[in-house]
């Protein structure tokens, strides 16, 4: 019994929240990244140059976060006064007003240093409505060792014929070296993203100029077969369960002789404390089948203002902070030039201190560079985006057709099958939501 | 007996060699939680020799704020567990001791307002909580916490109490005790093992409970279920970190299941004590 | 000075006011979600469309009665629970038969056994698939390697096993801690005279103990299917869904998560909890007597 009025009373005193000092607390919701947390550890350097603003943080995984504050922001609840959204989130929030305008940042925040695609993927109507804080392409990673001992040059430009050949000729299961790692988990951020990319290169679109689902097209066809038979010939066993993570891992490890994935990849793989071959690793660009788009994608997170947040000005002043070249010079003054949030600036990619560490820094700019969001495909397309469409509809789409194509690769259905399905269900979805009839 | 005595070495060798194979995925996080992320995923899996760290634990202490989660964490289960215990104990004691026909059927009903999934009533919880400022509250968290909770606190203090003797309620009961004094001072020292077992097995899913701790809550009220939410799946490797996080949030519970085991298990007879 | 005798009727209102509170919270909290949810099923509400929200009527169940995924979702929800009902009630009771009768540590040794079931669902599910079933870096591989097997790639050849198991992983302490109470309630002396008689240790079991153990057996099923049939953490986690493990639960769970379709969550949502008091229906009928002895 002592123990009910006990627990009642803690129940009671910590309902109660401690008064105010008089300073603006922000709260800022954002994703679990290593830029991210190292943003986090820099509150304090915050705090000290701007004494009447408070930060509390809630830190979440991506898929908690975004269904966290997408749920905040759409119903209008305002717990959160800064977010961190992603490139997909942009248009489509800004197109329902949801976001407060972030063009007027000041000659401090340099917006003219953004690189030109991802200043465009986080703009609406040319206007931006998020603030880019690191940014992402794709690009090919391969083991220089692997390919110097069986005679493979890597030209400057591969295609993806000639990374399945050298797949193929590196794929050696009994020594544990798998010939091509890519990745097969289901998920409209992870195997979709790829592939997705992957189709552009191949001439593929996601939807036609009237929003009808083009899995049934020829192209399609052909990038998604490449893609099955490659990962199930060459690949690890377990792909279907296999993200970003566990590619890395296993690349790390030195268990992959090819890896296309996200340049955010590199410093991992460069780094000797994380990276068993660290010494060992080159980087290509995204594959390109000569159709006049790569296979690269574009993403970036970025941070925004809802406009139900109430201590705006105090948001602006931590956005023009935190995506600013102030904290990127902050960083690297702290803990070097690999601490920065990459793939935003132009300014960090030309600055020859950043490029002495970073020997995929050339890479990583032309793959960003090379990517249009606006015009991902070689086709015409209605929507915005490279690896996914700026539409509501898309994250329930992706997440559908995602599960398809994890299934071909598990060999539970054929890859024409798997299309099918997702064409099936596409169209459903997008009659539903009202594009088709 | 010698046989006897054989027999018992040979069921406590193969029962710790069960217990140790049950435990081992947990074993071996512990494990992973003192080694570097690179170690941690390499395989031939290294079992003692390697370089231990305790960097992992670092990280996290110093990434997230232990502390605040843990202490929410405590108020929110330690606080619905009481509120659920604090309704279900009366409630109990009239289905068992004064049941009436709708008894059963009330249990049952009771049972069934478990079925509908959480994420179906979202929305219209989420709405309420932001009209009425229990958002981002301990006392929101605690409310929802404690309803889930409560049929199963019901149901199983009441299959506790069936096995108290009524006749012993009913002589104090004619000695002049008035309720309260029944209650507290004759059923539940012969209960207490049942009002253990019951407050720990609600405290345990109110601890790991993961959708309303994390969607009724941002920056004030967020518990361990939102801490081991900050150390999953961020892009790299983090197996290790993950274990470190998800040790610091399961210690607690153990210590507390350590010092109160021998309640628990009595509590958890369900009556079949003579 | 004794006082009056109180009557029945007196203690019947008695009993009544007291379980009042609880049963007035319980009202609120059930049927509060329950109406909102059955409205918001007929409504066309997506969080991210603009617009009013416009009546529907029954086309969000149509499409989900429509969606190829729904059937095998209903089937998955039903082989999980048999799966993990299965593994957990027969290891557990193989563990508490072990634990019975071992004599050194047992409080360390109920900790061990007991500790799977404070893990949290997400981080239980995450160590499993990466940890241990990961086919290239998990121990699992490693060991069949070691056997000479190939490794087995758990969630493409047989996922709603593998969710299954780590489920199954999680409630194994649970059903084994209330299986070991009654275990060790049960009278000692009715086995050693049966044992006496010449019973053999597998008669004395089947004939003496078994039948013992129906409640606490019956509870646990009760009591797991209660939570099993809302599992969807691991689900999650793991495979992300698709059709070969997806559940109902994960399927209301995928339409408030990816589509952000809360009309359509919520008419699932109604089809899981019509589903739900079915299979309570056909439990309580098959197990009802065993719980009240």
């Amino acid at each position: 019994m002592r123990l009910w009025w006990v627990s009642l009373a803690l129940l009671l005193l910590g309902a109660c929240a401690p008064g105010g000092d008089g300073r603006t607390t922000l709260a800022i919701a954002t994703v679990n990244n290593a830029d991210m947390v190292r943003l986090k550890d820099f509150t304090r350097d915050f705090e000290a140059s701007h004494p009447a603003i408070r930060l509390k943080w809630v830190m979440l995984e991506e898929n908690v976060l975004r269904q966290r504050v997408t749920t905040d922001v759409a119903i209008g609840a305002g717990q959160y006064d800064v977010i961190t959204i992603g490139a997909y989130e942009v248009p489509v929030w800004a197109k329902r007003g949801w976001l407060s305008r972030l063009d007027d940042l000041g000659p401090a925040y340099r917006a003219d240093d953004l690189i030109a695609p991802i200043k465009a993927v986080v703009s609406l109507e040319g206007r931006q409505y998020a603030a880019p804080f690191n940014g992402e392409s794709a690009m090919t990673m391969y083991r220089t060792d692997l390919f110097r001992q069986a005679g493979i040059e890597m030209p400057a430009v591969p295609s993806w014929e000639f990374l399945i050949r050298a797949a193929e000729r590196l794929n050696r299961p009994q020594d544990g070296v798998y010939g091509l790692c890519l990745r097969g988990k289901a998920g409209w951020g992870e195997n979709v993203a790829l592939i997705v990319a992957m189709s552009n290169a191949y001439g593929a679109r996601l939807f036609d100029e009237k929003w009808r689902p083009q899995f049934d097209s020829p192209e399609w066809k052909a990038a998604f077969a490449t893609y099955v038979s490659a990962l199930r010939r060459f690949g690890p066993p377990g792909a279907v369960a296999n993200g970003f993570n566990e590619n890395l891992a296993m690349f790390a490890q030195g268990k992959c002789a090819i890896w296309f994935d996200s340049t955010v990849a590199a410093p991992f793989l460069s780094d000797p404390a994380t990276s068993k071959v660290s010494s060992v690793v080159g980087f290509a660009p995204a594959p390109d089948e000569g159709l006049g788009r790569s296979s690269g994608w574009l993403w970036t997170w970025a941070l925004a203002i809802p406009e139900t947040s109430r201590k705006a000005a105090a948001a602006r002043e931590f956005v023009r902070w935190a995506a600013g070249p102030e904290y990127a010079a902050l960083v690297a003054r702290r803990q070097g030039w690999l601490a920065v949030p990459p793939g935003t600036r132009q300014s960090l990619y030309l600055d020859p201190r950043y490029r002495k560490v970073a020997p995929f820094a050339a890479t990583t700019l032309a793959a960003i560079n090379a990517t249009d969001p606006v015009s991902p495909s070689v086709k015409p397309v209605p929507y915005v985006g490279v690896q996914y469409a700026a539409i509501p509809e898309f994250q329930g789409i992706g997440t559908e057709v995602g599960q398809q194509f994890s299934a071909a690769l598990a060999g539970q259905i054929t890859p024409e099958a798997a299309l099918a399905a997702a064409q099936v269900a596409a169209t459903r979805q997008m009659i539903a939501a009202g594009y088709l009839k | 007996m010698r046989s006897s005595r054989k027999s018992s070495v040979l069921f406590t060798l193969a029962a710790w060699c069960a217990a140790l194979l049950v435990a081992f995925p947990l074993l071996w996080a512990l494990l992973a939680s003192f080694k570097t992320e690179l170690e941690a995923v390499a395989v031939p899996p290294s079992l003692v020799w390697f370089d231990w760290t305790l960097e992992n634990y670092r990280a996290v202490l110093s990434g997230s704020d232990y502390g605040a989660a843990l202490r929410n964490s405590v108020l929110i289960a330690g606080g619905s567990s009481a509120l659920a215990l604090g309704l279900a104990i009366p409630a109990a004691w009239a289905m068992a001791f004064a049941p009436t026909a709708r008894t059963r059927g009330t249990l049952l009903w009771m049972l069934s307002t478990k079925m509908l999934p959480p994420v179906g009533a979202l929305i219209p919880i989420f709405l309420f909580y932001r009209d009425t400022g229990l958002l981002d509250t301990h006392l929101g968290v605690i409310l929802l916490l404690a309803a889930g909770n409560l049929p199963i606190a019901a149901w199983m203090l009441y299959a506790n109490f069936r096995e108290v003797p009524a006749e012993i309620l009913e002589a104090a009961r004619m000695d002049g005790a008035s309720l309260w004094q029944e209650v507290a001072v004759v059923l539940a020292p012969m209960a207490l093992p049942g009002l253990a077992s019951t407050f720990f097995l609600v405290f345990t899913l109110a601890w790991n409970e993961s959708f309303w701790s994390l969607n009724v809550t941002s920056t004030d009220a967020a518990p361990l279920t939102a801490f081991i939410a900050a150390w999953s799946s961020p892009q790299g490797l983090f197996w290790a970190r993950l274990s470190a996080a998800s040790m610091l949030a399961i210690a607690p519970v153990l210590v507390i299941g350590w010092f109160c085991q021998r309640q628990l298990v009595r509590g958890l007879t369900f009556g079949a004590v003579k | 000075m004794s006082a009056p005798r109180r009557s029945r009727a007196y203690l019947a209102m008695r009993g009544r006011l007291l379980v009042a509170p609880a049963v007035i919270l319980l009202l609120a909290a059930s049927l509060f979600p329950l109406f909102s949810t059955l409205r918001y099923s007929v409504i066309d509400y997506r969080l991210l469309a603009s617009g009013p929200h416009r009546f529907v009527a029954l086309a969000n169940y149509g499409r989900l009665f429509a969606a190829p995924g729904f059937l095998p979702a209903l089937w998955n929800t039903l082989g999980l629970i048999g799966m993990v009902l299965a593994i957990s009630i027969g290891a557990g009771l193989g563990l508490a038969l072990l634990l019975e009768r071992a004599v050194i540590g047992r409080g360390l040794l109920r900790l061990l056994v007991i500790s799977p079931f404070f893990v949290m669902p997400p981080v239980a599910a995450l160590l499993w698939k990466n940890l241990l079933m990961q086919p290239v870096s998990g121990l699992f591989g490693w060991l069949s390697a070691l056997l000479g097997a190939a490794p087995l790639d758990w969630f493409a050849a047989a996922p709603l096993t593998a969710i299954a198991l780590i489920a199954a992983w999680q409630w194994t302490p649970f059903a084994c801690l209330i299986l070991l109470t009654s275990l060790q309630s049960f009278d000692r002396e009715q086995r050693e005279a049966a044992e006496l008689d010449g019973a053999g240790a597998f008669a004395v079991f089947r004939w003496l103990v078994l039948p013992h153990l129906a409640r606490p057996i019956a509870i646990v099923v009760m009591m797991e299917t209660i939570f099993l049939l809302s599992l969807f953490a691991e689900i999650f986690v793991t495979t992300g869904g698709g059709q070969a493990s997806s559940n109902l639960a994960f399927l209301v769970y995928s339409q408030v998560m990816f589509q952000y379709d809360i009309g359509a969550a919520s008419a699932a949502g109604i089809v899981a909890v019509l589903f739900a008091n079915l299979v309570a229906f056909f439990l309580v009928r098959a197990v009802g007597r065993s719980l009240d002895a």
